[in-house]
C-alpha cells in the first residue's frame, strides 16, 4: 500500500483544539462519507460514521482534538496569559510559534527566570505582536485558543509534525475505512472529541453505540532515542498492540486476537506496556455494562511536542492490522 | 469445603488485576452449591446469585456484595541484553517490598526468578540507607536472553511467590488477601444465608480490576442495578507506629465505614444488627469516596445505596499480609443477618433521607 | 433573609440533611414535582408552557468541614477535614459538633511555650484536638461519638461596602439563587437540582444527571475570588463586585463554546457586568453532568467568593443580584426548541 502523505498532511495542518473540533470534524466528514452508510454527530461533537455489516459490532475510536493554550488575560501592553489545554510542557512551548483559527500568529516567551528548571506556564505569555491592550483585544478574546503552528516533514522513513497526536490515528481509521474489503461486522468508526483533556468524547460515544467490542488508534511513546527511559516500543519495529496504560488493562482476548491477526498476516508488531498516559480505550472499555477493548498503537518519538515522529511502516503496518482484524469474523 | 480451605485455595492462585481468569473455576465451584446461577460478565466479573425467600418473583430487592478476585503484582516491560528483566506494576506497591523476593512470571510456562539486591559488600554506607528505585531492579531467571525469549514476552503478567501459611491462633498469612479475604467471607454468607429466612436476591459478585481503579465494580453495577450495594473489602489493620484513629484492631470485627461513600440509613441498621446478635463491630471513618468497590457502586447509574465493609488486616499490599480468620467469619455473619433483616416492608424506612 | 439560614445551617458533605430539609420547605410551594433521589439530592421540578429545551440548573447543597476520627482517653477529639480545607486555616477558631450541636474549640500550644522556629511551621492536623470541655473519654462519648460530623461556627454577618461574611458561600450562595429562580414565573420548564457530596468528589451530581438526562445545564456555584493585593493580576480568578464569573475551562470540564458566548452575549443585550473565571484550577458538579450518558451542554456560572473554604468567606451583594439577574434572563432568552446544536 502507498502512503498517502497528502491526506496525512491535510489531517495535521487543521486547526481544532479539543472542545473546538468543527474544522477536523468537516474535513473527516468529506474524506469518508462516500465509504460509510450512515454519519451523525452526537451532542459533544463526535463524528461517528457507521459502516453496516451483520457481525459484531465494533467501535474504532481515533481522537480529532489537539492540545493547545488557551487566552485567560490579556495585560496592557497586549500580551497574552495562557493556560494548558490538554498536557502541555513550559520547555517544549518556550519559543514555539504558535497559530489562532483566525489566523493570529504569536511567538511564546517567558519572563526572565533565576532557576529555568522551575519554568512553568504561569510565567510564560504570548506576544502576538501588538502594543496595546486594545490592539490585542480587536483581535483576540478571552478563551480563545491557540495551537502550535510548525510545518510537516517527511523523509523516506518518518513523518514530522505537530498533532501526529492523534491525527495519525484519524489517517489510520481514515484509510482502512477505504482499505477494506469486506462488510462482515457492523463498524463505527468514532472520530472523538476531547481526548486530551480526559478521554470524554469517547465516554459519551461508547454509551450511545453500546458496541461489542472496541479499539482505539492513538499514539505511544518510544524508548529509543538516547538514554530513554525503559520502554521496550520503537520506530520502525511495527505497529504496537498495547497491553497496559493508566486508564485500561487490555482484555486478554482481544489482546489474543490482535496477536493472532499479526502473526497470520506477517504484520510486524510489538507489544507495549505504558507506565502512564490513557487512550479513549480507557472510557469505553467501562461503559455500561463493560466492552471488551484494546489499542493499535503508533510509536511515536516526542509525544506532544510540535516535532512529533513517527515511522511510515509503522503506520502502514497499523493500517493493515486494523483492516485484518475488522475484517475478520471475531468470536472472543 | 471449609472457608478456611477455600482461603488458603485462592489465594495460592495467582490473579493479577486484568488476569483473574485462573481463580474461575476455584470461585465458580465454591458458591455453585450454596447459588442458583451463576455467570460471568464481559470484563470478568464473576456473579452468583442467590434468590431470596419470597413467593413473588417480579421487582425482588436486590442485594450486591462486592469482592474483589484481582491481586497487585508486576509485568515485563523489557528483556534485557542479559537475559534480565525490566518490570512495572500492576496497582499499588512498595518498590521497597521487591527487594530479595522470589517471583513466578506467567509466560508460555511459569516461570521461577528473584529479584536480588546488590551486595552490602559492593555499596558504599550512604547508599544503603536509600531506597532502591524499581527501574533499577531487575528480575533474574537464569536463562540467556534467547532463552528467555521462547519462554517470556513483554506483558506478561509476574506475581510474588507466596503461599498461605499459618500463624498462632486463628490467624493466616498469604499474598493477596487483599482482597482474598473478602472473597472468603462473601463464601461464608453464602453459606449463612442458607440457615436464614431472606426476601431479596443476593448478588454475590467476584469483582476485577478494583487495584487499578474499581473498574469491574463500575460495570458489574450496572448490570445488575441493586437496590443496595455493600463493598467488602480489608481495612487497616492495627500495628503501634499507626494512629489509632486510622486503624482496625485485629480479632475485634469487621470494620464499618461511616461518612459519605455509605447510605445513613443503611449504616445505622447494618449497626444496629450486629449489636442485636452479638457480633463484633468497629468503625472507620471515611470522609469522601472510600478506597473500595464502594466508590464506584455509589455513583452508578441513578445512585445505590451503598455500605463499605472491612476486614481487619496488617501490611496491606505486601505478600505478607495477615488477617484473622476470625474477622472473616464475624463479617459472614454480619452481612447474612443484615440481609435477612430487609423486606418490602422496611427497607424504604430504611433508604429515607 | 434566606441566605442566612442557609448558610447558618449544617450541610457538611455527606451529612446533608438540615440543608436539605431547610431547601425542601422553601421550595415546597413553587415547584410541581420533588423528590429525593437515592444517594440524597433533591430533584426539583418546574412546569412553564413548553419543555424543550431540557434545562436543568444544579447548585450543591453539601459544604467543607470536618468529622471526628477519635476521642483520647483526656476527652479531647481527634478529626479530620472533609472536602479542601487548608490546615492552617483550622487553629484557633469555633466549631459546633454533630446533630446536638456541641460547641467545640481547635486550640493550640500557647505561644509562650514554643520555640521561635516553631512559629514558622503550619500546624499539622495531627497535632490539633478539638476540645469539648471534658475532662475523660466516658465524658465526651455521652456527647460525641466518632463519624459525627462538625462545621464551623460562623454567623452571617453584613458588613463593608455590601459585602457579606458567612461560612459555607461556597455553595449556599448557589442554592439560594436556584431557590430565588424557582420562585419566579418562567415559560420554560426546568429542572432545579441540589447536590450532594460535591466537595468530596462531585458524588452526587453524576447519578442526578443520569436520571435526568438534561440537554443543556448550568450550574452555579460560589467560587475562588482572590483579588488581594500580592496576587499577579493574571493569576486573579475573579474580582469581588464584577459581576456573575462565567468559566472558561476547569480541571473537570471544557465549557462549551458556543453556550458561553450565548450567556456573554446576553449579558451584555441586558448591560449585566460579567467577567470570566480566569483559573483554570478546580472542578465542579459540571465534569460529571457533561458526560452523563449521551453527554450534554454546560455552563458554569459563579459568585465569586474570598477566602473560600473558610469560616469567613466573603461576597458582595452586588454579584450576587447580577447573578440571579443573569439566571433569570437566559432562562427567559431561552425559546422552544432552541440550543438545538446541542
Amino acid at each position: 500500500m502507498n502512503f498517502n502523505s497528502e491526506l496525512l498532511k491535510s489531517l495535521l495542518s487543521v486547526y481544532s483544539p479539543s472542545g473546538n473540533e468543527n474544522n477536523i470534524r468537516e474535513l473527516i466528514r468529506s474524506e469518508i462519507k462516500d465509504y460509510v452508510d450512515e454519519i451523525e454527530v452526537d451532542a459533544l461533537g463526535n463524528l461517528i460514521a457507521r459502516k453496516k455489516g451483520n457481525g459484531k459490532k465494533i467501535m474504532i475510536a481515533a481522537h480529532m482534538d489537539q492540545i493547545g493554550l488557551m487566552v485567560k488575560d490579556i495585560d496592557d501592553k497586549g500580551f497574552l496569559r495562557f493556560t494548558n489545554v490538554g498536557g502541555i510542557s513550559s520547555f517544549v512551548s518556550l519559543s514555539q510559534k504558535v497559530v489562532f483559527e483566525s489566523g493570529v500568529v504569536g511567538i511564546i516567551g517567558s519572563e526572565p527566570m533565576e532557576d529555568m528548571s522551575k519554568l512553568k506556564l504561569e510565567n510564560m505569555y504570548i506576544d502576538i505582536g501588538v502594543f496595546s491592550k486594545e490592539e490585542a483585544e480587536a483581535k483576540i478574546n478571552i478563551g480563545d485558543i491557540c495551537v502550535y503552528k510548525t510545518e510537516f516533514d517527511e523523509n523516506e522513513n518518518v513523518v514530522s509534525s505537530k498533532c501526529l497526536d492523534d491525527r495519525v490515528g484519524c489517517f489510520v481509521a481514515i484509510e482502512t475505512l477505504k482499505n477494506i474489503k469486506n462488510n462482515i461486522n457492523d463498524l463505527y468508526f468514532v472520530f472523538t472529541v476531547q481526548e486530551e483533556v480526559g478521554l470524554r468524547g469517547a465516554r459519551t460515544s461508547a454509551y450511545k453505540i453500546n458496541p461489542d467490542i472496541g479499539i482505539a488508534l492513538d499514539v505511544t511513546g518510544s524508548g529509543d532515542t538516547p538514554k530513554a527511559k525503559t520502554f521496550a516500543v520503537g520506530l520502525g519495529k511495527g505497529t504496537a498492540i498495547k497491553v497496559k496504560d493508566n486508564s485500561i488493562l487490555t482484555h486478554p482476548k482481544v489482546k489474543e486476537l490482535m496477536v493472532d491477526v499479526a502473526k497470520e498476516n506477517n504484520i510486524e508488531y510489538q507489544i507495549e506496556v505504558l507506565e502512564f498516559g490513557g487512550t479513549d480505550s480507557g472510557a469505553i472499555h467501562l461503559t455500561r455494562g463493560g466492552i471488551p477493548s484494546g489499542v493499535i498503537s503508533i510509536p511515536t518519538r516526542y509525544v506532544h511536542s510540535t516535532v512529533e515522529m513517527a515511522s511510515k511502516n509503522d503506520i502502514l503496518s497499523s493500517i493493515d492490522l486494523l483492516t485484518k482484524i475488522l475484517e475478520k469474523d471475531i468470536d472472543l | 469445603m471449609i472457608t478456611d480451605q477455600f482461603l488458603e485455595k485462592l489465594c495460592n492462585l495467582d490473579g493479577v488485576s486484568g488476569y483473574e481468569s485462573r481463580l474461575n473455576e476455584s470461585i465458580v465451584e465454591a458458591f455453585k452449591k450454596y447459588t442458583q446461577k451463576i455467570e460471568i460478565d464481559k470484563l470478568g466479573n464473576i456473579i452468583a446469585i442467590k434468590k431470596g425467600n419470597t413467593k413473588e418473583d417480579n421487582k425482588k430487592i436486590k442485594i450486591m456484595i462486592a469482592g474483589h478476585m484481582d491481586e497487585i503484582g508486576l509485568i515485563v516491560t523489557k528483556i534485557e541484553d542479559n537475559g534480565f528483566l525490566r518490570f512495572s506494576n500492576i496497582g499499588g506497591i512498595d518498590p521497597r517490598t521487591l527487594l530479595g523476593q522470589e517471583v513466578i512470571i506467567h509466560g508460555k510456562e511459569d516461570v521461577f526468578g528473584v529479584i536480588g539486591a546488590k551486595p552490602p559488600h559492593l555499596q558504599e554506607l550512604s547508599a544503603r540507607n536509600k531506597a532502591v528505585k524499581k527501574e533499577e531492579m531487575a528480575i533474574d531467571v537464569g536463562y540467556k536472553k534467547e532463552e528467555v525469549e521462547k519462554l517470556i514476552n513483554i506483558g506478561d503478567y509476574i506475581i510474588i511467590r507466596r503461599s498461605l501459611n499459618k500463624l498462632q491462633g486463628r490467624t493466616v498469612t498469604s499474598k493477596a488477601l487483599d482482597d482474598r479475604a473478602g472473597i472468603a467471607a462473601m463464601y461464608e454468607c453464602a453459606k449463612e444465608l442458607c440457615k436464614i429466612n431472606h426476601e431479596a436476591d443476593v448478588y454475590f459478585v467476584s469483582t476485577v480490576q478494583e487495584e487499578v481503579g474499581t473498574r469491574g465494580a463500575i460495570t458489574s453495577t450496572y448490570n445488575i442495578n441493586p437496590d443496595i450495594g455493600i463493598a467488602i473489602d480489608v481495612g487497616f489493620g492495627s500495628t503501634p507506629e499507626l494512629p489509632k484513629e486510622e486503624t482496625l484492631e485485629m480479632g475485634k470485627g469487621p470494620g464499618i465505614t461511616i461518612g459519605g461513600n455509605i447510605h445513613p440509613g443503611l449504616r445505622e441498621q447494618i449497626t444496629k444488627v450486629g449489636k442485636e446478635y452479638n457480633v463484633p463491630i468497629q468503625f472507620e471513618i471515611c470522609p469522601g469516596p472510600t478506597g473500595t468497590d464502594a466508590r464506584s457502586i455509589q455513583i452508578t447509574r441513578e445512585g445505590i445505596p451503598t455500605l463499605c465493609i472491612s476486614i481487619p488486616l496488617r501490611y496491606m499490599h505486601t505478600s505478607v499480609e495477615v488477617v484473622d480468620m476470625a474477622d472473616i467469619e464475624n463479617t459472614a455473619k454480619l452481612l447474612a443477618f443484615f440481609i435477612g433483616s430487609i423486606s418490602k416492608d422496611n427497607l424504604e424506612g430504611f433508604l429515607c433521607y | 433573609m434566606l441566605l442566612k439560614e442557609l448558610t447558618e445551617a449544617f450541610g457538611v458533605s455527606g451529612n446533608e440533611k438540615e440543608v436539605r430539609d431547610l431547601i425542601l420547605n422553601e421550595i415546597k410551594d413553587f415547584v410541581t414535582d420533588v423528590k429525593v433521589d437515592k444517594i440524597g439530592n433533591i430533584i426539583a421540578y418546574k412546569k412553564g408552557k413548553f419543555d424543550s429545551p431540557k434545562l436543568m440548573v444544579t447548585a450543591h447543597m453539601d459544604e467543607v468541614g470536618l468529622m471526628i476520627t477519635g476521642i483520647d482517653s483526656s476527652g479531647l477529639l481527634k478529626f479530620t477535614t472533609v472536602g479542601g480545607i487548608d490546615k492552617r486555616i483550622l487553629v484557633s477558631k469555633t466549631v459546633k459538633i454533630g446533630k446536638n450541636k456541641i460547641n467545640g474549640v481547635i486550640g493550640s500550644k500557647p505561644i509562650h511555650l514554643q520555640d521561635k522556629d516553631e512559629w514558622s511551621k503550619a500546624l499539622d492536623i495531627k497535632n490539633l484536638y478539638i476540645d469539648i470541655g471534658v475532662n475523660t473519654k466516658e465524658e465526651a462519648e455521652k456527647l460525641v461519638s466518632i463519624g459525627d460530623y462538625v462545621m464551623f461556627n460562623s454567623e452571617y454577618i453584613e458588613f463593608g461596602n455590601n459585602l457579606i461574611k458567612a461560612k459555607a458561600l461556597d455553595n449556599r450562595v448557589g442554592c439560594s439563587i436556584l431557590i430565588d429562580l424557582l420562585k419566579e414565573k418562567t415559560d420554560l420548564s426546568f429542572y432545579a437540582v441540589f447536590t450532594v457530596m460535591e466537595e468530596v468528589g462531585l458524588v452526587g451530581s453524576g447519578p442526578a444527571a443520569y436520571s435526568v438526562e438534561p440537554d443543556v445545564s448550568i450550574v452555579l456555584e460560589g467560587t475562588l475570588c482572590a483579588d488581594t493585593p500580592d496576587t499577579e493580576k493574571h493569576m486573579i480568578p475573579t474580582k469581588l463586585g464584577q459581576g456573575p464569573a462565567i468559566s472558561l475551562m476547569d480541571r473537570t470540564t471544557l465549557f462549551d463554546a458556543n453556550l458561553r458566548n450565548k450567556i456573554v452575549a446576553i449579558a451584555k443585550e441586558n448591560n449585566i457586568p460579567y467577567q470570566f473565571r480566569k483559573t483554570t484550577f478546580g472542578g465542579n458538579d459540571s465534569g460529571k453532568i457533561h458526560l452523563a450518558k449521551y453527554g450534554s451542554a454546560t455552563s458554569t456560572i459563579s459568585v465569586p467568593c474570598r477566602y473560600i473554604h473558610s469560616p469567613v468567606s466573603v461576597m458582595s451583594k452586588k454579584d450576587y443580584y447580577n447573578t440571579r439577574k443573569l439566571l433569570l434572563a437566559i432562562i427567559n432568552k431561552i425559546e422552544e426548541g432552541d440550543f438545538n446544536e446541542f
